[in-house]
This record gives C-alpha cells, structure tokens and sequence, in this order.
C-alpha cells in the first residue's frame, strides 16, 4: 500500500535526522510550487507498506503569519497526507504541544513522536506516555533519532495509523469562546466552500482573525454574519493562544510525573558565551580555532595527495608511448582527479567544525552574540548563521538566509553572501599563500585575512545595500537557543559527509571537466605547442592574452587571467588551471607568477570578483534577476577596487 | 509601590529577575511568532542574560528565547 506522511516539527526538535533514519538516500531536494522554500521528500518501505515522506518546514504554530507556516499548514489542509508525524522535544512539552493541539484542530492523522527522550530519561523526567496517548487521542511513541532508538516502532506506528482512525477530542477553550466556535460552526456547515476545512478549526481561525482564512471568508456570502459573531470575542488572537497553553497546562498536569530543570549548566555557559563585552572576542576566537583546525589538521593529508598523484603522474608519462595519450592521463585525468581530491581534507575538516560548533548549540549563541553588531549595520542577527554557513559553501549559506522572516534583510543576506569566503576559495588561498609567504604563520594569517576581509566587505555593502535600496526598516530578532550539548564525534562525522559530498561531487566532477579542458586548451594546437610544452602558443594563452590588458596593471600574468576565466565556472577551478598551465606541480608556476603583494592582491580578487555560477542559480531562484544582476555588477567592481588598493597601499609602505 | 510602576518593558529587566507579561505592543504579525513560542499574556519569563545593547535571553515556558533589544521593547512585563 501507498501512503503519504508528513513530518513536522518545532525547530531543533531532531526532525531531520529522524527524516534521515526514515529515507535514507532516498530524499529528493526541490521547492514547493510558487515560493522559494525548500522541500525534502523521501521515500521509505515500512512492513510492506510504501511511504512518501514530506518534511514540512520547522514551525513554532501555524498561522499565516510566516511562509513556512503557510506552507505547512496548506499542505496538511490540502494534500491531506495519511499520516501527520508530530516531532515533540520530549524535554520541552509545554510548548511543543502547542503546535501538536493545532495539528489536532485541524484534522489530521497525528502520530507523535516524543524525541529526545533519552535526554528526558537523564534529567529524570517522568511522562506519563500511556496517559498523554489517552488525552491527545492520538498514539504517543518515544524515540531518539540520533540513536536510532524507538524508530521501528516509529514505523509500526504510522503503518497502524494509515488505517486506523483516532478519537476525536475536543479541549474547552471556555465557555465564551465555545458559544462562539459553536455558532461559527453552524453557518459553515451551510457553506459549499468550506466543505474542505474542518469546521472548528475554521471557526477558531476566524476567532484569531487568521489574514488567510479571512481573506476566504470575503468570499463568502455569510460573510458578515460570520465576522460579527467572531468579533464577540475581543482580540481573539491573544485569548485563543492564552487558552491553548492553559489547556496544554492541564494536559502537562496529568502527564508530567517529574520534572527536572536541568537547565543550571546551559545557563551557566550562556553567562559567559553570551556576555555583553566577552561574548564576541569569545566568538572570534572560537571560529579562529576553527579554521586553524581545518587548516593545520588536514595538511599533511592534502600532501600526500599531492605527492601521490604527481609521483603517479610521473609513472604514466614514462609508461604510455603515444605522447598525446600520455599527457592526457597525466596532465588531464591524473592532474584533474589530484586537484579534486587534495582539497577534500580542508573542505571536510571545516564541515567537521562547523558542525561541532552547531550541534553543540553555539552557533544559535553566534546569532544571538552578533545580533547588537548585525543589527547596526542593518542585518539581522540571524544573517550571521548564513554568513558563517557560507563559509562552507555559499549555496547552503544563501539557503539558511531563508529562515530570516523580513524579505528585505533576506535580500540583503543573500546580496552579501557571495563576500563570505566558501571552502572552494580555500584551495586557492592555500595554494597561492603557501607558495608567496616565507613562513607557514604568515601564510596562516594571510588565509585568515581573506575571512577577516571578505566580513569587512560584506558589512561596508550591507551598509550600502540598506541605505540605498532600502530604507532600512529595523529587523526584529528572536530565536529559540537549544540546550548545550557535547557534540557527538559520530553525528559530526556523518554531517561532515553529508554536506561534504557536494564537494566530490559537484566540485569534483566539475573541477574535473575543467581540467580537461584546461588541458586541451594549453596542449593544443598540439603541434604548435609541441604536446603542451609552449603553451604560450596554445589556445589558452590566446585567452589569457584577450584578458591580460584589464590586469596587466595588477602585475598578474596572462595564466592569472586564463584561471580567473575559468573561475567563473567554479572557483575550485582556479587551483586546477594553474596545475595544468603549470605542467607540474601548481605551487611551483605560481612561485614564478606573483610576488607576495601582487600574489595577495590575487587572493582578495579571488574572493570577491564573481560568485560561482551554482551560487548565482540559487541566488536567481531565492531573490530574483534583479537583485543578482546587481550581485553581479558589484562584486566585479569591488574586486578591482579592492586589489588596486591592496596594491597601491603595498607600495606606498614598500612591500612588493 | 502602585501596580503602574512596576510594569516596564522586558528589555529593562535585569539577569534574575522574573516577570508577567502584561501586553504585546507588537502589532498582528510579532505577537503571532511570540505566540507560538510561548510568549502570551500572563506567561511567566525569568531574565537570563541581558545585555546593554543586544538581545536578552529569557526561560519562557522551559525553553530558552533570545529577544533583539527592539522587540523587548515592545513587551510589557510585571516584575514579580
């Protein structure tokens, strides 16, 4: 049998990665029809039974107030899924029910799930989960998804459910309000055009003063009726919700055996992590621990890579006879699969960190911490969770941006994106830094500027973007902060992959395709650059040559231009353009091609002159052809702007 | 003291302190989101951390809230 399930869930509840233990690899990533909110499904077979698994956006409620909401709810109204899989944090039922009682408004098959029950069993919580199954109406299953604990019975739960149909119970919401529901309720009925919704939760909603549902409501001619009634209860919003918690406050009364508030410790750290003067020193110095991680840790790693494939390299020119042949191996397939690979130690090393520093939840302090910060230069506090994500990777940067709720700090977030200096830029600053730096602890700081740079960018054009395309309305801030946690090595690891597979992938196949052609362009004609040995009479250097006029005044050669040609594509692919231009080694050309000021100058015009063209098709699809076009233009000027100073400042002090 | 006095916007509270919520001067939209996350009239929030300038971190219903300094401003709160 076919079924359709939906999981949704408070953020921070352990959704995703019980969507994970459900689907797998079989998740599909797309958006939903109209909007630019991204939409998982999965499939997963349970005890014969086929289901499709919808991961709704992370909501605190459903009103029509946010996107995510709207989303949520219309699916559930709409599609009508089988299955509502409500993800509870078992620690923190008091609010999480509260989006578990409007599930049950509005008619849908909820199956719970209380997560995180192994942190409610530490605490010495007591729920009482046959006595909460009685009161919601609704079968109750106690899981830990980062164990795997509790998901097949999960799973046996929902198969039973498919069929199965739960008791309906209604809460009081007293009895001024239930005149009124009542009321509501029996002109609906009469309408035709309501016969999709459950008649109560449409009567609340025209309580609250839902914008949606009212908007439906104009349609109707019982439309004044219907108002006149809703409007005997005075500011309607405001009751139905203090009414809500009341009721969950009785459900909790009879359900909650014991109850331990374990929240000294996490209070404890937020008293230093979040201190008024500390908290952002604390902050830098905790990424700058980051990155010195990603960097020191993966090196040797990344060199024996390197040596490897060059030594491999070698073996292959020796062995082939056919000239062309040999060069194609080693200089296209051997070179292009080591400038993959070499990278992979950096990259997932920073995922690793990244993902240390969400899952223990300080990344959510970071938000709070740079908020006083963000918020002068017009951005939100939660613009820094898509600045930092975009040091992984711009896209998955661009995308966090989705959870700021005003269009015109999501815009402006995603505007200055591409200045955050992604992971694909690091083999650049790697390669190009350990080459024209004497010592490793300049090298280290010259990488560690780019970041310092680009985040001085991004605040100079936040300012800019804010005053002049916007007037800058203040954006509000508010975000739940999770527990502390210590991180699990396993889930870091497993996230680390996750999100790393871009890399070989994408990056892979396409730093791949790049060194190919790099190779055939700077090998051929293959007779004039006699097997790729001039490539200054190669196709290449005609387009370097084309391009070398607008940097000649950098003091950057034509193979500087050739790179930042194909560094359009992908950035990665600079590193790769060099290796091939190069014949040998990358690290040797570019220790003959920049001095340390025109080389460092090349970093930051790296950083800055272009997003990568699958960071621009995100950008189109999250904030329009304007507001890219505009990307765009500013990035490349800034570039030049950027390493013109960097120059001019450098000679004027002397450095060369 | 009179009952007035003792009603001040959340953002002055100081760590420690414990308040009602009397009223969200928020307008439809920020009154919604303060809803779902368990932000209504007559809840009770304890103040964590509170900083000059930026957000203030309060327990509101057992989980821990972060509120930029404007909206803070917009929640009334009665010191208990």
């Amino acid at each position: 049998m076919k079924a359709k399930v939906a999981f949704i869930g408070n953020p921070n509840v352990g959704k995703t990665e019980l969507f994970n233990r459900f689907t797998g690899q079989h998740q599909h990533v797309g958006n939903w029809p109209g909007v630019t909110v991204e939409k998982k499904v999965g499939k997963c077979v349970c005890y014969g039974n086929e289901l499709e698994i919808v991961d709704l956006p992370g909501t605190y409620s459903l009103t029509a107030y946010s996107i995510d909401e709207l989303i949520a709810r219309n699916f559930i109204i709409e599609e009508k899924p089988d299955v509502v899989v409500d993800i509870i944090d078992s620690t923190n039922l008091e609010r999480n029910l509260y989006l578990t009682l409007s599930l049950l408004e509005m008619d849908a098959n909820v199956v719970v799930a209380l997560n995180m029950w192994d942190i409610a069993r530490n605490k010495g919580m007591e729920i009482d989960v046959k006595k909460l199954e009685e009161l919601l109406g609704v079968p109750v299953v106690t899981t830990v998804a980062i164990t795997g604990e509790g998901i097949e019975k999960l799973k046996e739960t929902i198969v039973k459910a498919i069929k199965g149909k739960r008791r309906k119970i209604e809460w009081s919401y007293g009895k001024d309000v239930e005149e009124v529901i009542k009321e509501l309720q029996e002109i609906i009925s009469k309408e035709e055009k309501f016969k999709d919704y459950p008649s109560r939760w449409l009567a609340i909603k025209i309580i609250e003063g839902d914008e949606e549902i009212i908007k439906k409501i104009e349609e109707s001619k019982y439309k004044d009726e219907l108002l006149k009634i809703a409007s005997r209860i005075k500011d309607g919003e405001t009751v139905i919700a203090e009414r809500r918690y009341k009721i969950i406050g009785k459900i909790i009364e009879e359900v909650l055996k014991k109850e331990e508030e374990e929240w000294s410790f996490s209070d404890m750290l937020d008293h230093v992590f979040l201190h008024p003067i500390f908290g952002i020193p604390i902050f830098l110095a905790l990424m700058y621990v980051a990155f010195q991680f990603t960097f020191s840790f993966s090196a040797p790693f990344s060199d024996m890579i390197d040596t490897f494939f060059s030594w491999l390299g070698e073996i292959a020119k020796n062995n082939i006879s056919n000239a062309m042949m040999a060069s194609f191996i080693s200089d296209a397939v051997l070179a292009g699969v080591g400038s993959v690979l070499v990278f992979v130690p950096p990259i997932f090393s920073l995922f690793f960190a990244l993902s240390l520093l969400e899952n223990s939840g300080y990344l959510a302090r970071a938000a709070v911490v740079m908020d006083r910060i963000m918020h002068k230069i017009g951005l939100h506090g939660k613009s820094i969770i898509s600045m930092i994500m975009g040091f992984g990777c711009n896209i998955p940067g661009i995308l966090a941006a989705r959870t700021i709720e005003n269009k015109r700090d999501r815009i402006i977030t995603v505007m200055i994106n591409p200045l955050m200096s992604c992971s694909a830029r690091l083999p650049v600053y790697i390669l190009l830094a350990g080459v024209i730096f004497k010592s490793s602890a300049m090298a280290g700081a010259a990488v560690f500027s780019m970041y310092l740079l680009g985040v001085g960018l991004a605040i100079i054009m936040a300012m800019i973007f804010r005053k002049f395309l916007f007037g800058g309305e203040p954006p509000t801030f508010i975000i739940e902060l999770p527990r502390y946690m210590f991180p699990k090595i396993s889930n870091a690891a497993r996230d680390m992959w996750e999100k790393g597979k871009w890399f070989i992938i994408k990056a892979g196949t396409f730093i791949f395709l790049v060194a190919i052609i790099v190779w055939f362009l700077s090998s051929f004609p293959w007779e004039a650059t006699h097997g790729g040995v001039y490539i200054e009479n190669s196709y290449a250097a005609l387009l370097g040559h084309a391009i070398e006029p607008a940097l000649r005044p950098f003091g950057w050669r034509w193979q500087a231009g050739v790179a930042l040609f194909f560094g359009f594509l992908a950035k990665e692919a600079i590193v790769g353009t060099f290796g091939a231009l190069a014949g040998e080694s990358a690290s040797v050309a570019v220790a003959t091609w920049f001095t340390p000021l025109t080389g460092f100058a090349y970093m930051a015009f790296v950083l800055i002159y272009f997003p990568c063209v699958a960071t621009l098709i995100v950008m189109l699809r999250e904030i329009g052809k304007k507001y890219t076009l505009i990307t765009i233009t500013y990035t490349i000027s800034l570039a030049f702007i950027v390493a013109g100073l960097i120059e001019l400042i450098g000679y004027a002090v002397g450095i060369t | 003291m009179n009952m007035t006095n003792n009603i001040i916007p959340l953002a002055f509270m100081a760590p420690g302190e414990r308040g009602q919520i009397v009223e969200i001067r928020g307008g439809y939209g920020m009154a919604k989101r303060l809803y779902g996350m368990g932000l209504t009239p007559n809840s009770v929030i304890e103040v964590i951390v509170s900083n000059p300038a930026g957000p203030i971190l309060v327990n509101v219903r057992g989980s821990r809230v972060a509120i930029g300094k404007g909206m803070a401003m917009k929640i009334f709160v009665r010191r208990i």
